[in-house]
């Protein structure tokens, strides 16, 4: 680990003052899950890392209305047991349950849970965010790629989207607070998430100098679930999942969002399988239906095809624990 | 000299009963500590450069800026300018620093130039090989061509086995000073009396100067024997730093990179059999590799080695990765592997339960009697007859896609017990003292040492002390092929009774007897047939004036007389449940029936079988090293991508061991690897079962799972 200046600030305007302006500069510890591995195997060198964890402001679970604030250190652990979280939000619950580590849920945060790094194992192995040799040759699509995208896989990224929480985040229509020194402003979870073009850049829209401070649920009338296909019961990174939240007319569906994990650089709107399921029931057969939708687009690498059919039984099983939820 | 056996199975007080683990305590409170707790004073931290390529020629390396750091008392070259390094991680250069930053980050000062050479990391797909594959002489038995003309059935499948590492929590490595010609070493060893002679040798100092100790290790499995060149190093660093104590320990990634790993086997099978399961032609063609070195041909058939009519062939393959070491009862994993996995596809052929089959060929073992009572009890506790359908034919169970399938896998081994000395103490207050120089590697030596001394001597386990892991006590095998409880056992049965003895004879005229007519028995010496006349312990160790007895015991592998042997086999079975939409293993349930000789305490044997069920299932389920080809990387060097089974996955093990008089009479036999063999075949089988299709690779993730049930649909 390189050594590194280690700030400990009380509040918000404090903490974002001390950010950098480019990328490298300045890390944000919170839990530490993520940025400590990093930072051991020099892949982030940050002159200063800033402790956002003492700051009150940034903890908490609070129910307005219809609305959830969820600060950006609360834990996954808080998350998993909140109350109005179980209850309105499943989708967001069973995402947080998937971290199946107690000590990770401990320790990671919900902020931490969004802005973590990729597990691409090139790049965790040097071959920077894009998995590239010196020469700038993209070394995942002719090589060990059987954890990489299956959907936006076009290049140059090809590894998938790390965050357990971000797929339920966009099925929920869920907004990202962002605070830099010159203000604040709220970002779609949809639009938080991005695939970056060249290595440099990063897979969030959060600027340099920005922190994230909440994230807000809007409505609680929906129905929830999200699916995770893992190879362990214990930790272990799913290899495809589904978060789906579907607006319900008795038993027919109004309007559906379904969003996939782990399966693209980006948590990934299956926007077609959404507009196909409006005004119809989800019976096994439809699901199944929408589960093959989901996956039209797909565009598997030399060793991932099976990634797509997980993809479809994600939807598929989630779609059905949703529709057969009680709020 | 007097004559040495184990007491009737019937009059024993302590050995066979289940009995709490003697460290159990101090290992789940933290309070034991390991060779890598401990902090001798002025002890400095040791770091290791690794080679980031899998094949170059290092052109220049300098050193001086790290030298030059504050904090850094030395550093040395490993690998010097010139030389060749063949994988990654090979060891580079070290560091000896105040602290462990420093001495990373050193390292990182460390300038090295590498020429990249030519790689070849995976040795899956033989025809890509090349001149990196080294063919052994074909090994032809019988006339394998007329047989499998005359055959009523062949079956033929290709089947493999990927390399894994032994994942020891405690990596390698040691803390070690070198002052002068002594040297003190904190090693993580399975091999406490010879590893210092081992040092020694690199050091060029006599093996009696270097002093080992190690109360606890964190797993070797076959790993842990030697000194190894970090280890070395570290010395080396330590008399260059002015005889201050260094520590060394490998960080995860460097573990699993170049610590030992188990070899990997491919092979092309085709068996014959008759209509009636009667096996009549085995052919294989195998490949393997353990690094540069190749990988040496599993022993097929496995078990069932009187087939008639044999063909072997088996090519080594020499990949850029590091080096393989002994991996629980090496090769025979694989064996089992590859040997039960075509016999139940051979079965599925014939449409046959593959227990029927199993015992149709038993003829063909070395313990034919054995295995057909271990496969009928473990088809008891499995209820094979009433729970197992042909492949494929099981009716969905819960979830529509879910189908569950059972499957079976045998093994054997050897298990004799190393050479072992024991010196018991017994003081005039009537303390008494055992020391042996042998290691406990979590498998229960300690506790079992003290059953044996305990029911020797009359006294409770409590009464006894024991003093290990060091090597000054009188010395001890390694800790390696099943040999320790073998060793001991007997070693410690010899020097206690000679001990005993020597009081019967101080304390027979008091008790108005001869020293023969005297039993050790619930804490007193009595005399047999009178038990009125006797004495407590105490009273009667005092009879020793100011003489402590001191005497001891050894075990000779040549002259086990009746107190060990060798040679068992298991029978192992899986209960699965398959998720056929997703490819996903679930493991319902594991049986284990395994015969021991003598088994001396019960709950350690079946905690040893709990934990190679456990190390088994991990490997059928999701270990395997992922080399690239383009980079020459260990792509999975961590423990995030190279999967683990936690808890959940690991479903209920039920445990038989065969204890029977007739076992009971063969002595003590080691346990240590034979059920970790078997665990992988069966569990393939069961998938097969399961699902109506060979998964022919393991581990059986989930993208194989699916790649053979679309291969069935195709």
């Amino acid at each position: 680990m390189q050594a590194f200046e280690y700030a400990n600030p009380a509040t918000v305007r404090d903490a974002v003052g001390m950010l950098g302006t480019k990328w490298g500069e300045v890390d944000v510890l919170a839990g530490g899950t993520d940025l400590l591995s990093l930072m051991k195997e020099h892949i982030e060198t940050p002159r200063r890392v800033v402790n956002i964890k003492n700051i009150k402001e940034l903890g908490g679970i609070k129910k307005h209305g219809t609305e959830v604030r969820i600060g950006a250190t609360v834990t996954l652990d808080e998350l998993e047991r909140n109350a109005d979280i179980r209850r309105y939000f499943p989708v967001l619950a069973e995402a947080a349950r998937g971290v199946s580590s107690p000590q990770m849920r401990n320790m990671g945060t919900v902020a931490g849970d969004l802005c973590q790094r990729p597990r691409c194992w090139y790049y965790r192995n040097g071959f920077g965010l894009l998995g590239q040799d010196k020469d700038g040759k993209a070394l995942i699509p002719g090589g060990e790629n059987k954890f990489h995208a299956i959907l936006g896989n076009g290049g140059p990224a090809y590894f998938v989207s790390a965050s357990s929480l971000g797929p339920a985040l966009v099925a929920l229509g869920a907004k990202i607070w962002l605070v830099s020194p010159s203000g604040s402003r709220a970002v779609d979870a949809a639009k938080f998430f991005v695939t970056p073009q060249n290595a440099g850049s990063r897979e969030i829209a959060l600027l340099p100098n920005e922190l994230v401070t909440e994230v807000v649920l809007p409505s609680t009338d929906t129905h929830s679930a999200t699916y995770e296909v893992r190879q362990k019961e214990a930790l272990d990174w799913p290899l495809a999942t589904a978060s789906v939240v579907l607006n319900m007319a008795g038993d027919t569906v109004s309007s559906a969002r379904i969003v996939l994990g782990h399966v693209a650089p980006t948590p990934w709107v299956a926007a077609d399988a959404q507009a196909a399921l409006s005004g119809r029931a989800v019976t096994q057969a439809v699901a199944s239906e929408i589960g093959k939708a989901a996956l039209e687009d797909a565009t598997p690498l030399s060793q991932n095809r099976y990634k797509v059919q997980l993809a479809r039984v994600a939807v598929k099983r989630a779609l059905l624990m949703a529709a057969a939820g009680k709020i | 000299m007097p004559e040495y056996s184990w007491p009737p199975m019937d009059e024993r007080r302590v050995i066979g009963k289940p009995t709490k683990r003697r460290d159990g305590l101090e290992k789940s409170t933290g309070r034991a500590k390991y060779s890598s707790d401990q902090k001798p004073p002025g002890m400095l931290f040791g770091a290791l450069l690794t080679s980031p390529y899998a094949h170059a020629r290092i052109t220049s390396i300098d050193t001086s800026e790290a030298e030059h750091m504050q904090g850094v008392t030395a550093v040395r070259v490993m690998t010097a300018a010139g030389k060749e390094v063949q994988w990654e991680g090979a060891e580079i250069a070290t560091v000896a620093a105040v602290t462990e930053e420093i001495a990373n980050d050193a390292l990182r000062k460390i300038k090295v130039q590498y020429e990249l050479l030519p790689h070849l990391v995976r040795e899956e797909d033989l025809v890509k090989a090349g001149n990196r594959a080294k063919p052994a002489g074909e090994q032809v038995t019988g006339d394998p061509d007329k047989a499998f003309q005359e055959a009523d059935a062949v079956i033929e499948g290709s089947y493999g086995i990927p390399v894994i590492t032994h994942c020891c929590l405690e990596p390698h490595g040691n803390i070690v000073q070198f002052a002068g010609d002594k040297v003190n070493l904190w090693p993580s060893t399975q091999n406490v009396s010879a590893i210092g002679g081992d040092l020694g040798k690199s050091l060029e100092v006599p093996a009696a100067n270097v002093h080992v100790q190690m109360q606890y290790i964190g797993g070797g499995f076959g790993s842990k024997f030697a000194a190894d060149s970090w280890g070395v190093e570290a010395a080396r660093l330590s008399k260059a730093s002015g005889g201050k104590p260094v520590k060394m320990y490998l960080d995860r990634a460097t573990e699993l990179k170049i610590a030992g790993n188990r070899p990997s086997a491919f092979a092309n099978i085709k068996v014959a059999a008759k209509k009636d399961g009667t096996i009549t032609a085995w052919q294989s063609a195998s490949w393997a590799t353990g690094g540069m070195g190749g990988g040496g041909m599993p022993p097929l058939p496995y078990v069932f080695t009187g087939i008639p009519n044999v063909r072997l062939n088996h090519t080594a393959v020499a990949v850029n990765a590091g080096g393989a070491r002994a991996w629980r009862a090496p090769n025979h994993p694989q064996a089992s592997f590859l040997t039960c996995s075509a016999l139940e596809d051979l079965a599925a052929k014939l449409r046959m339960d593959p227990l029927e089959l199993f015992n149709k060929n038993l003829g063909y073992t070395a313990r034919e009697a054995t295995y057909k009572a271990q496969l009928q009890k473990a088809a008891e506790i499995m209820e094979w007859q009433k729970r197992w359908h042909p492949r494929g034919e099981g009716a969905s169970s819960g979830h529509s896609s879910v189908k569950q399938g059972l499957g079976l896998a045998i093994n054997t081994w050897g298990g004799g017990g190393h050479a072992s000395q024991c010196r018991t103490t017994i003081n005039p207050d009537g303390s008494v003292v055992l020391e042996i120089g042998t290691q406990d590697l979590g498998t229960g030596t300690r506790t079992a040492i003290v059953m044996v001394a305990a029911e020797t001597l009359g006294l409770p386990l409590g009464a006894i002390t024991l003093r290990i892991g060091d090597s000054d006590y009188p010395p001890d095998g390694a800790s390696g092929g099943s040999t320790t409880i073998g060793g001991v056992s007997p070693s410690t049965l010899k020097s206690t009774t000679n001990a005993r003895n020597k009081l019967f004879a101080a304390v027979a005229p008091a008790l108005g007897a001869t020293p023969d007519q005297l039993a050790a028995v619930d804490g007193r010496i009595q005399v047999k047939d009178n038990p009125s006349k006797s004495l407590p312990w105490q009273d009667a160790c005092r009879k020793l004036g100011t003489n402590k007895i001191s005497e001891m015991g050894e075990n000779n592998p040549r002259q086990p007389g009746g107190l060990m042997s060798q040679g068992v086999g298991g029978i192992q079975m899986a209960d699965v449940s398959v998720d056929t939409e997703t490819g996903i293993v679930k493991m319902n349930k594991f049986v284990a029936v395994q015969d021991c000789g003598l088994v001396v305490n019960p709950w350690l044997a079946e905690s040893q079988i709990h934990g190679a069920a456990i190390m088994g299932i991990c490997a059928a389920l999701f270990e395997e090293r992922v080399m690239d080809e383009q980079t020459g990387k260990y792509l999975n060097a961590d423990m995030e991508f190279y999967k683990l089974a936690g808890i959940a996955d690991i479903g209920e093990i039920v445990v038989h061991m065969d204890i029977t008089p007739e076992n009971d009479k063969r002595g003590v036999i080691g346990l240590g690897e034979p059920p970790a063999i078997g665990v992988i075949a069966c569990i393939g089988n069961a998938v097969a079962n399961a699902i109506g299709v060979r998964v022919t690779h393991v581990p059986l993730t989930a993208d194989r799972v699916l790649a053979a049930l679309e291969g069935r649909n195709a």
